[in-house]
């Protein structure tokens, strides 16, 4: 609140600010800091929490700053915690979640992106009705759809193995979850891109079919190149999404496949052993790492993203 | 053949007497095919399929010949882990409703007021809301620990009988999760409401401040009145999360102590994946579904119901 203006010598222009020190800029001043505190508390004391060391937690408290720094909480978490039977940390579910990620974004972000384009430039007959299923079913709980999209997942395998002849298994693998991530990101997305190229003067696309650009032509030079800042909201609204997920993470994938939130899951809520909250922390911080990045390099991007992506999940 | 061709998006939007129907935009046709199959098979499908069987006798496998009626429903809400959960979801919905429009409006209106690190209050309010619930339970669980969290600092400061251990209290353990979930998400409804004060004309401003009227009166009187399908979506997002909270739960306290912090959506996947009782698993997310509609049928009815009447 004591900036850098005040004496900078230049004579003010615009109207005469209020008194800083006036009750009101007090007590709004006073309770945008105390709810600063309530927000910043919990980084503050993972951050503080992943740099100590085991018996420096047992004689402090969980706010006091760490005396002696240490980062082998944070090596331990990434390369040592246990989950069950496996004790090669977090690493493998970092790495799991990057193979989930990857593929879920690009297909869900491709598929939805040509829904979008199809139902606000080609529309046919139908095509509102299946939007409108599509928006209603963003707010279908997924419990309620999770078995039976199991049971397909599981029959779709079985047809593609005896297809191929090589053993395919979509339930338990990465692609089972691509696919589950597609499908409940395709409302939302569809919705946004839709939005966006709805907005997209009509005149630009009758021109182009009038060169005799077809449906892909147009969609891939025209559309594709103007609609790049969508697909980056499209983007921090998927990874920040699929990168949090638990719920299908948990169900669709199996031990050896689970994603970094499951996993963290797991080594945190694990009843065995001794408790090692520095690890723990530092583990919780490592998971929370990526979204937080994300969030905090695409500022008001982000807020685009989610304000789009509310509806979902 | 070009000048011909300009028409497609006009005949694209009013089908014509065309013969071949169906061949008429058939690559925006079959680039749909996944969306179609979204709509119908997963979202109607899926839906329809969990429904039925919601009424059959299924066990370990389901069972679509088994046909009990409202068995699966009578013994659902006779069992008494159910009944927690939808106590707590209704304390926890009803609080954290509240709570959220409270904190997101308050938060927003002090924001609006012109004041100087506008951006950083936001960063700072916001941030939560990029992690996610396991991260959120996993960071309150550490904070609400009664040995070394903030019950034992206070204690530690000379209030020696501080007491406030909402994860080891099975009567208040849904404020604890109470507290992770207005941490992670009220930052998101103070967003909503900032765009919506923003969105507000100056000269309201203004015209109430040459009628004298003071700040806190004009919110209270004139703008809240105003943001009133501001709040309505608000309102509307923040349900639809409260009915599928689960994670949280399973990350915080995963249920306990006891059965205590039990929630609808975790009794649903442990029916259906750990117990090996479909017919309940289908019984209670069918009744989740029941009760979105029940928020979401009024709403689509006010929000489109009206648009038409405009």
């Amino acid at each position: 609140m004591t900036d850098a203006t005040a004496n900078k010598g230049v004579t003010p222009r615009g109207a005469k600010p209020r008194r800083r020190l006036s009750p009101t800029n007090i007590m709004l001043y006073g309770t945008l800091f105390v709810a600063s505190v309530y927000y910043l508390l919990p980084l503050y004391v993972m951050i503080v929490t992943s740099l100590k060391g085991m018996p420096e937690i047992r004689l402090g408290n969980v706010f006091s700053p760490p005396v002696e720094v240490t980062f082998e909480p944070w090596v331990k978490a990434w390369a040592e915690a246990c989950t069950g039977i496996n004790c090669d940390g977090l690493s493998r579910g970092f790495w799991n979640s990057v193979q989930i990620l990857v593929p879920s974004v690009v297909i869900s972000i491709a598929i939805a992106s040509v829904n979008g384009y199809a139902l606000s430039l080609w529309k046919f007959k139908g095509s509102e009705v299946f939007f409108t299923i599509l928006i209603f079913g963003a707010f279908i709980p997924y419990q309620v759809m999770i078995y039976p999209i199991v049971i397909l997942l599981r029959e779709a395998g079985d047809v593609l193995s005896a297809m191929t002849g090589t053993k395919i298994r979509l339930m338990g693998s990465v692609w089972g979850l691509v696919i589950v991530h597609t499908i409940f990101g395709m409302p939302i997305l569809t919705l946004l891109f839709r939005n966006y190229f709805a907005s997209v003067p009509e005149e630009l696309f009758k021109a182009a079919r009038v060169d005799g650009a077809g449906f892909w032509g147009i969609y891939f030079r025209i559309m594709l190149p103007m609609a790049l800042p969508i697909f980056v909201v499209a983007m921090i609204l998927q990874v920040t999404g699929i990168w949090n997920d638990f719920l299908f993470g948990v169900i669709f994938t199996k031990p050896e496949t689970y994603p970094m939130t499951v996993q963290l899951n797991n080594i945190v809520n694990s009843v065995q052993g001794v408790k090692e909250y520095n690890v723990n922390m530092a583990a919780t911080l490592l998971t929370g790492l990526v979204p937080l990045i994300i969030y905090f390099a695409s500022g008001k991007l982000f807020v685009r993203g989610i304000a789009a992506g509310a509806v979902k999940g | 053949m070009a000048v011909t061709d300009s028409g497609g998006t006009e005949s694209a939007r009013t089908p014509a007497k065309k013969p071949n129907r169906l061949f008429k935009n058939l690559t925006a046709k079959l680039a749909s095919v996944p969306m179609i199959l979204t709509a119908i098979v997963v979202f109607i499908g899926c839906t329809g399929w969990t429904i039925y069987h919601s009424f059959t006798k299924s066990r370990l496998l389901p069972a679509p010949d088994k046909w009990v009626g409202l068995d699966q429903y009578e013994r659902l809400w006779s069992t008494r882990r159910w009944l927690v959960s939808i106590e707590n979801l209704a304390i926890y919905g009803i609080c954290s409703l509240v709570l959220s429009l409270v904190i997101g409006f308050t938060l927003a209106a002090l924001l609006d007021r012109k004041i100087r690190g506008e951006s950083v209050f936001r960063t700072i309010f916001l941030y939560p809301f990029a992690l996610s619930f396991i991260v959120t339970g996993l960071v309150w669980q550490w904070v609400l620990n009664p040995d070394f969290g903030i019950q034992s600092v206070v204690q530690r400061w000379g209030w020696e009988s501080f007491t406030f251990d909402p994860l080891n209290n099975a009567d208040i353990v849904i404020y604890g999760i109470l507290i992770a979930g207005i941490w992670q998400g009220s930052g998101f409804i103070m967003v909503i409401m900032l765009a919506g004060l923003r969105g507000i004309d100056e000269d309201i401003w203004k015209a109430t401040r040459v009628e004298g009227i003071p700040v806190w009166k004009t919110y209270i009187v004139v703008i809240i009145p105003m943001m009133r399908p501001v709040f309505v979506t608000a309102l509307v997002l923040i349900a639809a999360g409260i009915i599928k909270v689960y994670d949280l739960v399973v990350a915080q306290t995963s249920g306990g102590p006891g059965i205590s912090s039990e929630v609808p959506a975790k009794y649903v996947i442990e029916k259906m994946f750990q117990s090996q009782n479909l017919g309940q698993g289908f019984a209670a997310s069918t009744m989740m579904l029941v009760s979105v509609l029940v928020v979401l049928i009024p709403w689509a009815y006010l929000e489109f119901g009206g648009k038409r009447r405009d």
